[in-house]
Parts: C-alpha cells; sequence; structure tokens
C-alpha cells in the first residue's frame, strides 16, 4: 500500500486498485497518534440508506453517515462546524460570484483513479443533470447553468458555470453573488466520484468508491443488517481514522439499539430514545454526553390560513409564542434535552446571537399572551369552536409528547381549544405542507446541511423557498437575505442575517421552539467520542479501551 | 338426539330405575309422558338461562360488566375532575398520589384516575362493539361456509383468506384518509376499520367449530326427522359450535381495546382529545421505567374488564352445553 | 382426497388475482405523494420527481401500473424497490427470517397453550385455573409493545441471559425471546381454547365410554380428550401461522429482527407498491396452505369429517 504515493502511473494503479481489493476485509492501518486502541472495530447505529449510495442522491442521515465517511470533498467541517480544506488547496472569489478552485495534487479513488479538476466538474454536473435524478440536485441551483440543466426532461448534462482550466484547477460562476457558498461544499452533494460512478451509478451504488478516511468493506452493505466500513489507509486529510473500522447495525428503532448499548452490543448510540431520555445519564455515568447542534425545532403557522393572516393574525403567532412555556418542557419533557430557542437558528453557528432584537417574543410570557391575543380578537374574532392543532408525523421523531405539552399550554393559558393532530407517515402531512392545504399548525424544524445562518432562514422564509410551509411573503425579509448573501465577508453577512431575522420575530411565520441537543451514549468498550456541529458523532476519531 | 332430549332422556332414565322394584306392569308411563310435556316448551335458550340465574360467576361477571357499563355512560359519577375541560399542568409532571388525585399524575401532569375514568368509555366501545361486529359478520361467513360446504366453502374461505392478508395498518391508513373519516375521526371510525379486518379470524375459527359439528349424530338425526338445512344450521349446529367462538371473542375484546392503543402509536387512532385507556397506555410506556404508574392503572382497568367479559363467556359457555351442565 | 387438494391449489390463482388487485389498489389509494415524501425536508425537485415517477410507474393509471405488475411477476421480476434493489432478492432476505420466528413462536404457543390449557381445563375451578387465568389475563391487558420491552430489559439488559437483539444472522438462537413475546400474544388464545374445548369433551359420552371400558386415565386423556379437543386449536394456530408472518412489526421492531413485518411496514409508510403487494401476495400464499393443512387436520382428528362429497 505504500506504493500509492509514489506511484503515478496508471498501470501501477490498476495493479494497486486489484491489490488493495484483495486486502480491504484485513487489518485497519496502524497509526498510533492517539491514545487507545486504533485496531478496535467499532459498532455503531445507523439506518438503511434510503437510495444507492451516490453523493447527489443522498438525502437523509442513513446515507449521509456513510457518504461523509467514506467520501471527502473540497472542504469538510471539524467539530466546531468550522469549515477546513480537505481536498481543496485555495477557493477565491473576489466578487463572492466567480470562484476559482484549485485542488492538491496526487488525490486518488480507493480504486486508484485520479482526482482532478475535471473529476468535480463531471460529479457535480451529473447531479444536477435532470436525467440523472439524483434527489440532492438542488444543491448545485446556485450555479450559472443549472436552470438549463435540471429542467423537466432537459437533455443538457453540464453546466456553463463549471469551466475545467487545468488538471487542479476549475472556476465556478454563480447566478449571483452568495458569500456562504464555499460552506455548502463540504456537504455530501459536492462529493466526487469516479468515471465508473457516472457510467453505471447503479452497480456502484451498491459498492461505492469514495476518497475518504473510510472505504466499504468487501461485501460490506448487508442490507437491513448492517454496513461495515474499513480504514482507507491512503487517506490524508484532517480526519484520519483512528480506529480499525466502523460497522453500522442498522436499527429499527432506537428503543432497541439502547438496550444493545447498555449490554454492551453497540459501542455507540448516537440518539438516545425518549424512553431513555430520564435514565441515561444514570445508566450510563460518564459514558454518556449532552452537546447542543445545529438543528431546532418549530412550528409553521401558514399565513392563507384567516385567522392568522394579517394584523390579528400576527398578534396570534405573538401570543402562542408567549404562551408556550419552553424551560417547563425543554426540562420536563426532555429531561433538559433541548435548549429553548431565542432566535430562529442555532447557537453552534458562527454568527448566532442570543439578543436579536425581538427575541422577547420567545419567553414566556402568559399575562402579555392573553393581552395580545384579546387585541387580536378586537381585529377579527377568534371563534371558540375551532380546535387550533399542531400537525405532526407519528411514524417517528417522538413528537406526540411535546406537542401534547405545548396544546396544553395553550389551553391553559389562552384558554382555547388546542390539540395535536397526527398523521401516519411524513408524506402525508408533507403533502399537505407542500400543497398548501394545511387547516392548523405544522410541526417544522430544521436539521443544518451546511454551517451557515443563512440555511436555517433563505431556504424556508424566502418567497417561495421550496420548504416556507407558511407561505411567508416579506420583501423586506427578501431584501434582507439578498444583502446578506452579496456581503463582500462572511462576518458582515452573519449581521445582515441577524438584521433579517430582527423581520421574522416580529412576524413569527414559524415559532421557534428550542434548539437540538445531541443525547448520546457508548459503550465500555470505546472511548474518545465526541459530536460534531451536526450532531452526529466523529467517528474517526473513536478509539478502543 | 337434540340436547332436550338427551336431557330428559336421563331423566326417565332415573325414573325408570327407582320404578324397577316395583312390578313391571304397573309402570306409570303416563306420569313420565306428564313430566316430559312440561320440559318440552323450554328452549334451548330458556334452558340455559334458567341455568345461567344460578351461577355465581355470571352473577359477578353481571355486576362487573355493570359496572364498567355505569362508568363509561356516566365517569363524572366517579370523578369530579374532567380531564377534557380541564387541561394537565406540567408542574405536576409524573407527580404521585395526592388528596384529591388518588393514582397521582402522568408526565404531562394529567390526573391519572380521572383519565382512566374517562376513558372508559371509549375503550369499551371499542372494545365491545368491535367484538360484537366481528362475531356477527364472521361468524355469519363462517358458518355458513362451514356448514354448506362445496363451492360455498370455496368462495367464502378465499375471500378470508384474501382479507386475512390485507395488512391492517395498509388499510386502516387509507380508510382514515377518505374524505368522510378524515375531518372527524371518532371511535366508530375504529371500530369500523377494526370489524372489516378483524372478521377473519372469527370467520376461520367458526368455520372449524362448524365443520366439527355438522356431522355429529345430532344433527344428522334432526335432519333425518325433517328439520330443514337452514333450520338445522340455526338450532342445532350454532348452539354446539359456541363455544370456541365465545373464547375467541371474550379474549378479542382485550385485543381490540389494545389494537385502539398500537393504531394511536401509529398515528392513525383516536384523536389526542379523546380519552382512551390505550392512549394512555401508549402515551405512558415512554417514561416506564422510571414512573410505571400511569401504566399500570390503565392496564389494571383493561384486564378487569376482559376478566368480567372472559367470566361471562365461560358461565354463558356452561349453560349452553348440556353435557357439562348436570353435577 | 387428492381431487380435494387439486381443487384446492386452482382456488389459489383467483385469490392471488384478488389479493395483489386489492392490495395494489390500497396502496395506490395511500394519502401523499411518496416521490415527494424521498425528498424529505427538502424542497421537491420537479425534474428528479418526474423522472423517478415515470420510472416506477407512479405516473401511470392505476389499472395500467397494476398490469405491468402482473406482467412483472409472470416474467419472474418483481422490480426494484426505491432503493434500487430486486424486490425478489429482499424477500429472499426477509421472509426466512421471519418464518424461524414465526415456527418458533407457533411451537411455543403451542405446547404451553395446549399443556396448560389441558391441565386448566381437567382442573376446572381449581387453583391451577385461577392461576392460569390470571397469566392469561396479564398478556391480554397489558400490550405486546410494552411486555416486550419489559421482557428485554430484564432478561436481556439486566440479567444478561440473552442478546436484547437479533444478531446479524438472525439465529434460531438470537429468536428464542422474541419468538416467547411474539407467542405470548396468542398464548393465551390457545390455553383457552384448549381449557373450554377440554372442559366441553370430558363429558362426552365417548369419553364416559372409554373411562367405563377400564382405560388408563393417561389414555384417556391423551388420545380421547385432547385429540377431540384439538379442532378449535388447530383452527387457531392455522390462522395465526399467517398472523405471525405478516403482523409480528411490533415484535420485529423491539428486538431489531430484520424480517418481513418490518419491511412491509416501511414499504407501507414510504408507499412502495410493488414490494407491499410482493410481500402480502407470499402471505397469501401461506394462509392458502396453511389452511389446506389445517382442513386436511380436520379429517384426520375427527374421522366424521368428509371433504369427497
Amino acid at each position: 500500500m505504500r506504493f500509492s504515493r509514489t506511484s503515478k502511473a496508471l498501470g501501477v494503479a490498476a495493479i494497486l486498485a486489484l491489490a488493495m481489493s484483495g486486502c480491504s476485509g484485513g487489518s485497519g492501518n496502524s497509526s498510533s497518534s492517539s491514545t487507545g486502541n486504533s485496531n478496535k472495530v467499532i459498532i455503531a447505529d445507523g439506518s438503511e440508506p434510503q437510495r444507492p449510495i451516490m453523493p447527489a442522491d443522498i438525502n437523509e442521515v442513513g446515507g449521509g453517515k456513510i457518504g461523509t465517511l467514506i467520501f471527502a470533498g473540497l472542504v469538510s467541517y471539524d467539530a466546531n462546524g468550522k469549515s477546513v480544506n480537505e481536498l481543496a488547496d485555495s477557493i477565491q472569489a473576489p466578487d463572492a460570484q466567480h470562484f476559482t478552485i484549485k485542488i492538491k495534487k496526487d488525490q486518488k479513488f480507493t480504486n486508484g483513479e485520479a482526482i482532478t479538476a475535471k473529476t468535480f466538474v463531471d460529479s457535480w454536473n451529473f447531479g444536477a443533470a435532470a436525467k440523472n435524478a439524483q434527489l440532492s440536485a438542488t444543491f448545485f441551483e446556485s450555479i450559472k447553468g443549472y436552470d438549463e440543466a435540471s429542467a423537466t426532461g432537459s437533455t443538457v448534462t453540464t453546466m456553463s458555470g463549471l469551466k475545467v482550466v487545468d488538471d487542479t484547477t476549475f472556476t465556478v460562476e454563480l447566478k449571483q453573488p452568495e458569500s456562504d457558498w464555499p460552506l455548502r461544499l463540504g456537504y455530501t452533494a459536492f462529493m466526487p466520484v469516479p468515471s465508473a460512478a457516472l457510467a453505471d451509478p447503479k452497480t456502484y451504488g451498491e459498492k461505492p468508491v469514495g476518497n475518504g478516511p473510510y472505504k466499504m468493506a468487501e461485501n460490506g452493505w448487508q442490507h437491513n443488517v448492517q454496513i461495515s466500513l474499513v480504514p482507507n489507509p491512503d487517506y490524508n486529510g484532517p480526519r484520519k481514522a483512528k480506529n480499525g473500522g466502523i460497522t453500522f447495525k442498522i436499527y429499527q428503532n432506537d428503543d432497541a439499539a439502547y438496550q444493545d448499548l447498555l449490554s454492551n452490543n453497540l459501542d455507540v448510540l448516537q440518539t438516545i430514545p425518549t424512553s431513555a431520555v430520564a435514565n441515561f445519564k444514570s445508566d450510563l455515568g460518564d459514558r454518556s454526553i449532552e452537546k447542543p447542534y445545529a438543528g431546532n425545532q418549530t412550528i409553521a403557522i401558514p399565513e392563507y390560513l384567516p385567522a392568522w393572516s394579517g394584523e390579528a393574525g400576527k398578534l396570534r403567532r405573538q401570543a402562542i409564542s408567549m404562551a408556550i412555556n419552553r424551560d417547563e418542557i425543554t426540562k420536563v419533557i426532555f429531561s433538559g434535552g433541548r435548549q429553548p430557542a431565542k432566535d430562529f437558528t442555532s447557537p453552534v453557528l458562527d454568527g448566532y446571537s442570543d439578543n436579536v432584537p425581538g427575541s422577547d417574543n420567545l419567553k414566556f410570557d402568559a399575562a402579555k399572551a392573553k393581552e395580545l391575543w384579546a387585541k387580536a380578537d378586537a381585529i377579527q374574532k377568534w371563534d371558540p369552536n375551532t380546535t387550533f392543532t399542531i400537525a405532526y408525523n407519528a411514524d417517528k421523531g417522538g413528537h406526540k409528547a411535546w406537542v401534547d405539552a405545548v396544546t396544553n399550554q395553550l389551553k391553559n393559558n389562552l384558554g382555547i381549544k388546542a390539540e395535536g393532530l397526527s398523521f401516519p407517515t411524513f408524506k402525508e402531512a408533507r403533502d399537505l405542507a407542500t400543497s398548501g392545504k394545511l387547516t392548523g399548525a405544522i410541526r417544522a424544524g430544521w436539521q443544518a446541511d451546511y454551517p451557515s445562518l443563512y440555511n436555517f432562514l433563505g431556504p424556508i422564509y424566502k418567497t417561495g423557498a421550496g420548504s416556507n410551509d407558511a407561505r411567508y411573503d416579506n420583501p423586506a425579509f427578501n431584501k434582507a437575505i439578498s444583502d446578506g448573501l452579496s456581503a463582500s465577508s462572511v462576518a458582515d453577512g452573519n449581521k445582515a442575517m441577524n438584521k433579517a431575522q430582527e423581520i421574522l420575530l416580529q412576524d413569527l411565520p414559524a415559532i421557534p421552539l428550542w434548539y437540538q441537543v445531541a443525547q448520546g451514549g457508548w459503550s465500555t468498550n470505546v472511548s474518545n467520542v465526541d459530536y460534531g456541529w451536526d450532531g452526529v458523532p466523529l467517528y474517526y476519531d473513536i478509539t478502543g479501551k | 338426539m337434540t340436547p332436550e332430549n338427551n336431557l330428559t332422556g336421563q331423566d326417565t332414565g332415573r325414573r325408570h330405575i327407582e320404578h324397577f322394584v316395583a312390578d313391571l306392569d304397573e309402570t306409570p308411563l303416563q306420569a313420565t309422558d306428564k313430566v316430559k310435556e312440561e320440559n318440552a316448551p323450554s328452549s334451548l335458550w330458556g334452558e340455559a338461562w334458567k341455568n345461567l340465574r344460578k351461577q355465581p360467576l355470571f352473577i359477578i361477571s353481571v355486576i362487573m360488566i355493570l359496572v364498567v357499563v355505569v362508568v363509561s355512560l356516566f365517569p363524572g359519577l366517579f370523578s369530579p375532575i374532567d380531564p377534557s375541560s380541564e387541561a394537565c399542568q406540567l408542574a405536576n409532571s409524573n407527580g404521585g398520589s395526592v388528596a384529591g388525585h388518588p393514582l397521582g399524575f402522568n408526565k404531562q401532569g394529567c390526573d391519572v384516575y380521572a383519565r382512566v375514568i374517562f376513558g372508559t368509555r371509549s375503550s369499551v366501545t371499542v372494545g365491545l362493539f368491535t367484538t360484537v361486529g366481528v362475531v356477527v359478520f364472521g361468524g355469519i361467513v363462517g358458518s355458513l361456509a362451514g356448514y354448506y360446504g362445496g363451492w360455498l366453502d370455496a368462495l367464502l374461505a378465499r375471500l378470508t383468506d384474501i382479507f386475512f392478508a390485507l395488512p391492517l395498518i395498509l388499510g386502516a391508513i387509507v380508510m382514515m384518509q377518505l374524505p368522510v373519516f378524515r375531518a372527524n375521526r371518532t371511535v366508530w371510525t375504529l371500530v369500523l376499520i377494526l370489524v372489516i379486518f378483524g372478521w377473519p379470524q372469527i370467520a376461520r375459527i367458526t368455520r372449524g367449530a362448524v365443520i366439527e359439528v355438522r356431522n355429529a349424530d345430532f344433527v344428522v338425526a334432526a335432519r333425518s326427522l325433517g328439520v330443514s338445512r337452514f333450520r338445522s344450521l340455526l338450532r342445532h349446529v350454532l348452539p354446539n359450535s359456541l363455544a370456541p367462538i365465545i373464547v375467541v371473542a371474550t379474549i378479542s375484546l382485550g385485543t381490540f381495546i389494545v389494537a385502539e392503543s398500537t393504531l394511536s402509536f401509529l398515528g392513525i387512532g383516536l384523536p389526542a382529545s379523546v380519552m382512551s385507556w390505550g392512549n394512555d397506555i401508549q402515551a405512558a410506556q415512554a417514561s416506564l421505567r422510571s414512573n410505571p404508574l400511569p401504566l399500570l392503572y390503565p392496564a389494571i382497568a383493561l384486564s378487569l374488564t376482559v376478566l368480567s367479559f372472559i367470566m361471562l363467556g365461560d358461565a354463558l359457555r356452561d349453560a349452553l352445553d348440556p353435557k357439562a351442565r348436570k353435577r | 382426497m387428492a381431487t380435494y387438494i387439486l381443487k384446492r391449489f386452482l382456488q389459489l390463482l383467483p385469490v392471488f388475482i384478488g389479493a395483489t388487485f386489492l392490495v395494489y389498489f390500497l396502496v395506490f389509494s395511500l394519502p401523499g405523494d411518496p416521490i415527494a415524501a424521498l425528498f424529505g425536508d427538502k424542497p421537491v425537485n420537479a425534474a428528479v420527481a418526474a423522472k423517478l415517477r415515470s420510472q416506477y410507474h407512479l405516473d401511470q393509471p392505476f389499472i395500467v401500473q397494476y398490469l405491468l405488475y402482473l406482467k412483472s411477476i409472470f416474467t419472474f421480476d418483481l422490480g426494484q424497490d426505491f432503493s434500487g434493489r430486486s424486490i425478489a432478492a429482499v424477500l429472499g432476505e426477509v421472509f426466512p427470517v421471519t418464518a424461524r420466528l414465526a415456527v418458533m413462536a407457533l411451537i411455543f404457543e403451542g405446547v404451553f397453550g395446549i399443556a396448560f390449557g389441558l391441565v386448566a381445563g381437567l382442573r376446572k375451578g381449581k387453583f391451577f385455573d385461577g392461576t392460569v387465568l390470571i397469566a392469561s389475563l396479564i398478556v391480554i391487558g397489558i400490550p405486546i409493545f410494552v411486555l416486550g420491552f419489559l421482557l428485554q430489559f430484564f432478561i436481556g439488559v439486566q440479567l444478561g441471559w440473552a442478546k436484547p437483539t437479533v444478531s446479524s444472522a438472525a439465529s434460531v438462537q438470537d429468536l428464542i425471546l422474541p419468538a416467547i413475546v411474539l407467542g405470548l400474544a396468542s398464548f393465551a388464545y390457545v390455553l383457552r381454547l384448549t381449557r373450554t374445548s377440554v372442559i366441553e369433551n370430558m363429558n362426552a359420552d365417548y369419553v364416559r365410554t372409554a373411562t367405563a371400558k377400564g382405560l388408563s386415565r393417561f389414555r384417556v386423556v391423551n388420545v380421547h380428550i385432547l385429540r377431540n379437543s384439538l379442532i378449535p386449536v388447530i383452527t387457531f394456530l392455522g390462522a395465526d401461522l399467517g398472523t405471525l408472518m405478516g403482523g409480528a412489526i411490533v415484535t420485529e421492531g423491539i428486538f431489531n429482527v430484520p424480517g418481513v413485518g418490518n419491511r412491509l411496514y416501511r414499504a407501507v409508510l414510504s408507499g412502495e407498491g410493488p414490494t407491499v403487494v410482493s410481500i402480502v401476495t407470499v402471505l397469501v400464499l401461506i394462509y392458502c396452505v396453511s389452511n389446506l393443512i389445517v382442513d386436511l387436520l380436520y379429517a384426520w382428528l375427527d374421522p366424521r369429517i368428509r371433504y369427497d362429497s
């Protein structure tokens, strides 16, 4: 394997590929830079990927976990959500619109194929083209030429904004200036894939070949049972594997996984199930973690409902927001496993502020809430026989408990009828939201794709944005967001984003409830477990005992 | 031999022994006939009823069922707190028993006793009416299939197979989104869905029981005496096939109440504002390890209800079974 | 008898058509757009959605979708699920696991249910009968998701007698605890059916005859009472095999068994028509065959029962 650094000829690379496939299941590499046993194979919980593994086709956690470990992109995010270069040498744009990207030399996939500027351009073009039907195609939407390539039935397979300059350089032209665009490049959709993947994505997706800290073991994907990853000895980026591999055991629910964790059949459990939230600290002691990550929970109230439109609607939303005792719910229902929200984003992000003007609207004040509700009633009477509902999906997420707690508080503090409206499947609830047929509020919330304030604001509250369930439409907000995007620096951009939040805190198209906190645990067999900015364990850092 | 004949036959036998020592010629045949005339009009069900009234098992079960029915009709009589108007306070979460709240509070801070009392109505409605529906529908299909056999059996039994195969969740999700049910999900929606997807089991049990009885001597005898086929099914075959049906029905009553909680868990059950034991058991499961009591009480209520119906079923079966009636 | 069996096999065809049609129709009527759901919280990309819809024939009217599915069955290619895998391969993975689980559960509930039911029936109203009644009430009154969780926690985690979840092989040993939990739900039925049937048969003329003949109590109980009490129990067990094969969603979830119930549940939630129909079709075939076996057992248990007439 040590040939890989010296060999450049393609012929050698082919031999190498054979050699590596022969020993892929074997012993992990032994770079013993940290304490702990670096040969231990970590057993972690996972879920069955929804689609074959193909970077631009990944859009859920099951595939995401695998994707981030077997691929390395231009940048990756460290534990704090700071983006650090992996394959990129430099990413530069004087105007936040015309980017020049230089990549490191001599990078290879585990099959020996070289990674050049062309690899990136081809991979991204593949991801964006409608012809290839990749679920995360929308991530390329800022690039010039995306619209042509992604139109329904389009036969255009390349984006005009991407140009290869030489083996290690390519340029990207965006449709408009976007200062936070480079932050997105660590998301799985932007990962490079070898040419075999583009030729036959289906076969490739079963046995993906990447360039990340891990690679898939020989026959590593036992569907619905487990996915085994082994370290990639040739990886030399910042996320070098410190263990002998990771086996993701696929669980249907977290309860089962927790029982396995207690009996040391599982080494790392990402999320403690609701049924164990009250006990996990006493069960696990110092083998547990509670760490905020970039996600939040909100309830969106559509403005197209008569009772919730105009001035009266705005007052009512403020009243609802103040009638919810976030401290009490996070303490009692989640045993402290959530943090009361003070804005629309997340405290782990660069640029976050806990006192954006207007954040008082998120503080519990039953008297003020009643007053605001009465004020709204003066403008437009609320029919006391109508029930205020919060729609949620029952298939995953355990939302019932907090929805019940919130509706009980609304009953007590506002004297209105309120109850949860459960849907058996996520898709049914989503359907109502996207088709604009909601009859009340819907639970919303956002899990960051990349660490940026904009990611929590633009895709959800901009007019016509894809996830704008509330159908919020405020030109002043749109303007503030565009200002933030075209700012020359990320810091200036963040300031502008918080200006935009001031508008949201008055209008409350969605009512922020709390920030997500990762609650996880590990077995007695492993150490060095920490979580990233996105609430996912840093699997590559875990060692055996 | 019909059950009545069997009974009187034994009576005659005893009298015969009494008179065995007497002069054969003086056997008072007329007296024997007289007794028979008095007994004859009393039907199978009449006999059963006479028998039932004296059974302690029956009396206890009827009292228990009456209590359950009264609680579900007038829950306000048993609990001063009406949980539907008084919302729960999170401050009371998982609180123990205090004055006025004998069973303490659940995780949401709701009074457990009040919820058990007020949850009776929907739970018992689901359990009882689903069972009735399933027994009537499944019973008809099963007995026709088992008794007549041939092409009717083929048709009905295969229809049962098809319905048996339909996954309950699939059917329930589809039915719940029908415009009729979508806007107002009630207990009756649930009853309907559970009946539609629950009857095949009873149909199969009934079919099996009827097949077993249809060739029995007394049925053959009745038929040869000129009793019509259908009448013989009603009068002779069904009453003698009831035992397994009663057993399955009484246990199913409990499983239907529990099924309601499973459906709630899947998001296709009753709305959150409708109280039910199933809903409460479901909700309490999440804090099972820290506070098992909110789960225990509705589960006890459910078990007692099922117990009362199982006892009633046992008593009824005993009363209907001529062979087990003596002693 | 042979003609009867042949007839029953011929009946499979209409059952197959009826069941697949009905199930396909139900899946078709499921609320929500399965393709849109693939995008999760993210905005739906119209072009991608259109492409996927045509790939899975979801843009076709119902009857065309159904006929295309039938065609795929007769060409022995069941198509692909949403993750691009062959459905035939999926069936090949899940059915063996669940079959093991279901048969083990059936053996558990059959053996213990019949044994306890027999003793309870013979000693009607005695202490044992009462104890068994209370035990079955517990099983009925506490839902399986609670019982399963408790058994898993105490036996699997606290005592460490068994692994809390099944391993990747889902071996017989792994499946003991799940099978007991799965069987518990039906255990109460088997027990009470046996008990009632035994009580009924204890007073039957042939039992009295057998006793009068001087046969040993053991022989009377085992040959005469038990054998004649088994018809309702066998009916129930036969039907239950089907329930256990397809309806073990909760138990499979608790013990993380990669079986039919779990896959069916996920396919229903995500609206994958061909996967749901394929699984249900296999289930229907299992029901029909188990039903046939039960019917043949009737004739064996009770010689008066004839089908050829």
